[in-house]
This record gives C-alpha cells, sequence and structure tokens, in this order.
C-alpha cells in the first residue's frame, strides 16, 4: 500500500518548496540524478534535463505546463543498458503510461528507475506556451495560474488560449504506477502539497528526513480526480461522437487526412513507435517507375507519393493497443490533422475487444504479444 | 457487373495451406484461376502492410492460410494472425471500411479439396461484393 505525507508550502511558492524537496532527493542520495523540466535560458518554455549536481536545479519546474516531447523516449535510452545509478524521472502521467507500455516492449528497465509522478494540471503547446510568455512579460507565472484551480479541480487554462485537446480529454489526471506522486489536486497549493509514496520508498524518505508518512491519504484529492476524470470523459465522448459520425466511409477519412504531407512527423513523436527502423524509412515502398505508371493506368489517376492512406492505416494496425494519448502526434503535425483522435477513438474499440488498457499495469500482456487458443473462433470463418 | 473477375491475393503458410494448394493441383482439384499466391513460411509472418498494401492498391480480396490451430509449425504463429486479423478488421470497420474482403482460413498440408473449394467459395462471395471500392480511390 501507498503511503502519504505532506509538504508544508514555504512562501506561498509551491514550486520552490517542490524545488527543496527534490533537492532533498538528490543530496540525501534517493536518487543520484534526475530527469526533470527545466526552464530553457530564453525563459519562453521547458525542456527535460538530466541534472546530478542539486546546485543546478534553480529553474526546475516539475508542474511545467508543456509537454514538448514524450519523456518515455528519453527514459527508453537511459535505462536500456544499465545506468548504473538510480535515476528518478518527473513525469506526466501519459508519460507514465508510455514508460509502461514500453517496458512491456522490452525498451525500458524499470529497476533504476524512481517513477515520479504529478498530478497533471494539463499542458499547452510549446508555441502557446512561448507566446503567452512574451505577452505576460516578467513576474507572472503560467503555471501558478494553473495552479490556482488545482485545489476546486477547476483548471482555467490562461485568456484567449486552450490547453492540448488530449489534455482536455485525458483520463488520468492523476498518474498511476508510479513510486512517488506529487499531489497538488485537492489541496491549497499556497499552503500544502499531498506527496504519495511507494511503501520501499516511505520508510527511506521518512528515515532521511525528506519527508513523514503520516498521512493516511487525501480524500479532498480523490474526489477532485474524479470529478475531473469524469468531465474529460464526457468531452472525450463527444470528441470521438464528433469523429465517428464524421468518418462514414474510407473517403471520409481520407478528406480528413487529405492534407497529410508524409512528414512522419506523427511517427516521429509516438512514443509507441518504437522501432529503430520503420518500415516507412526503407525503400520497401520505393516501387520502380513501371510499377506507379500500371497504377495510374488501373485508377486513371494515383496521388503522388503514394501511400498516404497506408501510412496511417499500418500505424493504427502497429501501435493502436497501445496508444496511451499523450497526443504528441496532434502536437507534432504541422498540418493539423486529427491524428490523435483517430487513433484514441478507433483505439477505445479495438483495445476493448481485449479488454486491454495501455498504461495500467507491466503485468497486462499488450494484445499484439499475446492470444489465447479459445477467442476469435469465427475469425478463421466457415466454408 | 456479369464479367467483373475478382482479383485475390493469398499469403499462405509454407507448412500447411501452401502445400494444400500444391495438393490440390496434383489431385487435380477444379478452382477459378482469380487467385495469385504468395509464399509466407508462416501466417503469423503475414504483417498488416502485405494485407492492407494488396487491398489499397486495388486487390478485391487478400486469403490468409495457416495451419490449424495446434498445428503451427513454430507453435504460436496461427494464433497470433488471428489476433492481428481481427485488428485490422476492427480498424477498417472504425474507418468506415466494414466489406468482408479479408479471409483468415485454416487449410492444412492434406486438405487440398478445401483449399480449392474455399478460393470457389471465396470468389463467388467477393463477386456478390463487386470490386473493392478502393480501386478507384486515387488519392490513397
Amino acid at each position: 500500500m501507498d503511503k502519504g505525507g505532506l509538504l508544508t508550502v514555504k512562501n506561498n511558492d509551491p514550486v520552490e518548496t517542490l524545488r527543496g524537496f527534490f533537492r532533498d532527493l538528490l543530496e540525501k542520495k534517493v536518487v543520484e540524478a534526475l530527469l526533470i523540466p527545466k526552464k530553457l535560458p530564453s525563459g519562453d518554455g521547458y525542456c527535460q534535463t538530466l541534472i546530478r549536481n542539486p546546485e543546478m536545479l534553480m529553474d526546475i519546474n516539475p508542474v511545467a505546463p508543456t509537454l514538448p516531447v514524450q519523456s518515455a523516449r528519453i527514459i527508453s535510452h537511459l535505462t536500456i543498458t544499465d545506468p548504473g545509478c538510480k535515476i528518478g524521472a518527473v513525469l506526466k502521467s501519459c508519460e507514465i503510461r508510455a514508460v509502461i507500455e514500453l517496458v512491456k516492449f522490452l525498451q525500458v528497465k524499470l529497476d533504476r528507475l524512481v517513477l515520479i509522478g504529478v498530478d497533471c494540471l494539463g499542458t499547452y503547446e510549446p508555441s502557446d506556451y512561448a507566446t503567452m510568455s512574451r505577452e505576460a512579460g516578467e513576474g507572472v507565472s503560467i503555471t501558478g495560474e494553473l495552479l490556482r484551480g488545482a485545489r476546486e479541480g477547476k483548471i482555467e487554462p490562461r485568456k484567449g488560449y486552450n490547453l492540448r485537446l488530449a489534455c482536455q480529454i485525458c483520463e488520468y489526471p492523476i498518474p498511476q504506477n508510479a513510486d512517488i506522486v506529487i499531489g497538488l489536486f485537492g489541496h491549497d497549493p499556497q499552503r500544502e502539497i499531498f506527496v504519495q509514496v511507494r511503501d520501499h520508498l516511505a520508510t527511506e524518505l521518512a528515515e532521511k528526513g525528506i519527508l513523514a508518512t503520516d498521512v493516511e491519504g487525501s480524500p479532498s484529492r480523490d474526489m477532485v480526480g474524479k470529478s475531473l476524470t469524469e468531465e474529460r470523459m464526457k468531452k472525450r465522448d463527444e470528441v470521438f461522437d464528433a469523429f465517428r459520425s464524421g468518418t462514414k466511409d474510407l473517403q471520409d477519412l481520407m478528406d480528413a487526412l487529405s492534407t497529410c504531407i508524409r512528414c512522419h512527423n506523427c511517427m516521429v513523436a509516438c512514443p509507441i513507435c518504437y522501432c529503430k527502423e520503420c518500415v516507412f524509412r526503407t525503400p520497401t515502398l520505393e516501387h520502380k517507375a513501371d510499377r506507379f505508371l500500371r497504377w495510374a493506368d488501373r485508377k486513371g489517376v494515383v496521388r503522388m507519393p503514394t501511400d498516404t492512406l497506408l501510412f496511417h492505416l499500418i500505424r493504427l494496425s502497429h501501435m493502436v493497443t497501445s496508444c496511451i494519448g499523450c497526443g504528441l502526434c496532434d502536437s507534432a503535425c504541422p498540418n493539423d490533422l486529427p491524428v490523435a483522435t483517430l487513433f484514441r477513438a478507433v483505439g477505445q474499440k479495438v483495445q476493448a475487444m481485449f479488454d486491454y488498457t495501455p498504461g495500467r499495469s507491466v503485468d497486462d500482456e499488450p494484445p499484439v504479444a499475446t492470444f489465447r487458443e479459445d477467442e476469435l473462433q469465427a475469425e478463421s470463418g466457415t466454408l | 457487373m456479369e464479367d467483373f473477375e475478382p482479383r485475390i491475393i493469398a499469403f499462405l503458410c509454407h507448412w500447411c495451406t501452401y502445400t494444400g494448394a500444391d495438393l490440390a493441383g496434383t489431385t487435380r482439384q477444379q478452382y477459378p484461376p482469380n487467385i495469385r499466391i504468395i509464399h509466407m513460411m508462416c501466417s503469423g509472418a503475414v504483417d498488416s502492410i502485405y494485407i492492407l498494401k494488396a487491398l489499397i492498391d486495388g486487390a478485391d480480396g487478400v486469403l490468409i492460410g495457416g495451419c490449424h490451430p495446434g498445428d503451427c509449425h513454430y507453435q504460436t504463429g496461427n494464433y497470433k494472425a488471428r489476433r492481428r486479423m481481427a485488428i485490422i478488421k476492427e480498424i477498417l470497420n472504425q474507418v468506415g471500411f466494414t466489406e468482408d474482403r479479408i479471409w483468415l482460413r485454416w487449410i492444412s498440408a492434406s486438405e487440398g479439396k478445401l483449399f480449392a473449394d474455399t478460393v470457389t467459395h471465396m470468389v463467388e462471395e467477393l463477386k456478390k461484393l463487386g470490386p473493392n471500392p478502393m480501386k478507384k480511390l486515387w488519392v490513397a
């Protein structure tokens, strides 16, 4: 069972208080390196950083409201060979779920990893964040604006902007499967932060004087988390319904994808697309001229380059069962195609076939890696 | 529609269905010539890209032939193929392509007659369905 503790916020500055907590983790060797979002020198964005020197923790922001890259990819690089020390990774809920999926595909090893989740207030597009930080000017905390709604679970994005669609329809504001969770919901972030810790770490944190885990749990946080989840599921269903009613046949799908320029950004951004050599990056589909001419002959006209629909359908068939819905494909798309909605809406149905929830547990076998002898009998038909 | 002859791309496993197709030939079973066979080592080796590319490029049907459950030369390839087919079909279903053009069948090396009957039956069914609408999708 998990244990809980409360961090008292000093000077009404929750981010500063968390900085102290992370400094303790590093200095007292709970972790020997920390992967954590830190403000860029330009001041208009955040990036993940790997920090070993506790003196370099200035400008870190575990609650950073942007998701420029999926950290699950970074975690894969850091753990696929033994890093030789314990790494604490401060991640958003969707990043932890992607990590869990990658563990199952043998791309991440958990043994040297301390997963630190943070209750997620949602994220802005990095470009939006850059604009609004310039607009807001010095001394205005965009993170602080979002934090204000954490207690009641009424998160108001900055006027004139919106959180990423993936965040608006995310059912997991509270991270699961983390060793330490920074709980922001249901408490006044100016006064206290609830920290939930796995049993094995709780003793260590208490012994080292970092956190007394003497709180049962946080009913107010659970309540806010529940109502946020419900609210977002409602929004999610609306988005899915709109997508489904607009996609009655393949032509509709192609119309939705018609401005795809085959940049493959969605694939590059996707944490689940981990193959080192994707078939779409090989010469497999680079046919000889006569082949294209023959298709042109048969259809009268073919779009060049070919394979737009094939690309999206293959990506669906290869990874939709593990799509955790981080929406980075949407953010990466230069033409604003509804790729994340496509993946999540189709994924919901395909995952349900196998009663599979990606990111739920490392013990759930991914549908493409396993089978049951007595299932899907109708699939092989009868004469 | 009378003279529509469907074109079927078949991916057959080396150990069972491909050999079954051979047997259909050596035992002089008659079946329609609408099928183009691609030899695979296992039905589990048929990636979804082969099936979808065949359909998008205008095949009217795709047949995947594998060993009966429990008979896979590689133990479990056919079970995995079955999951993969189910996933592809559900994806296509979700994006509005509900036609039954992907057939997965278990045909052993000794079932030459079953192979011939399967092809005959599939051609009949595809004739009822008509040409694959993806043939006309030039933007695909």
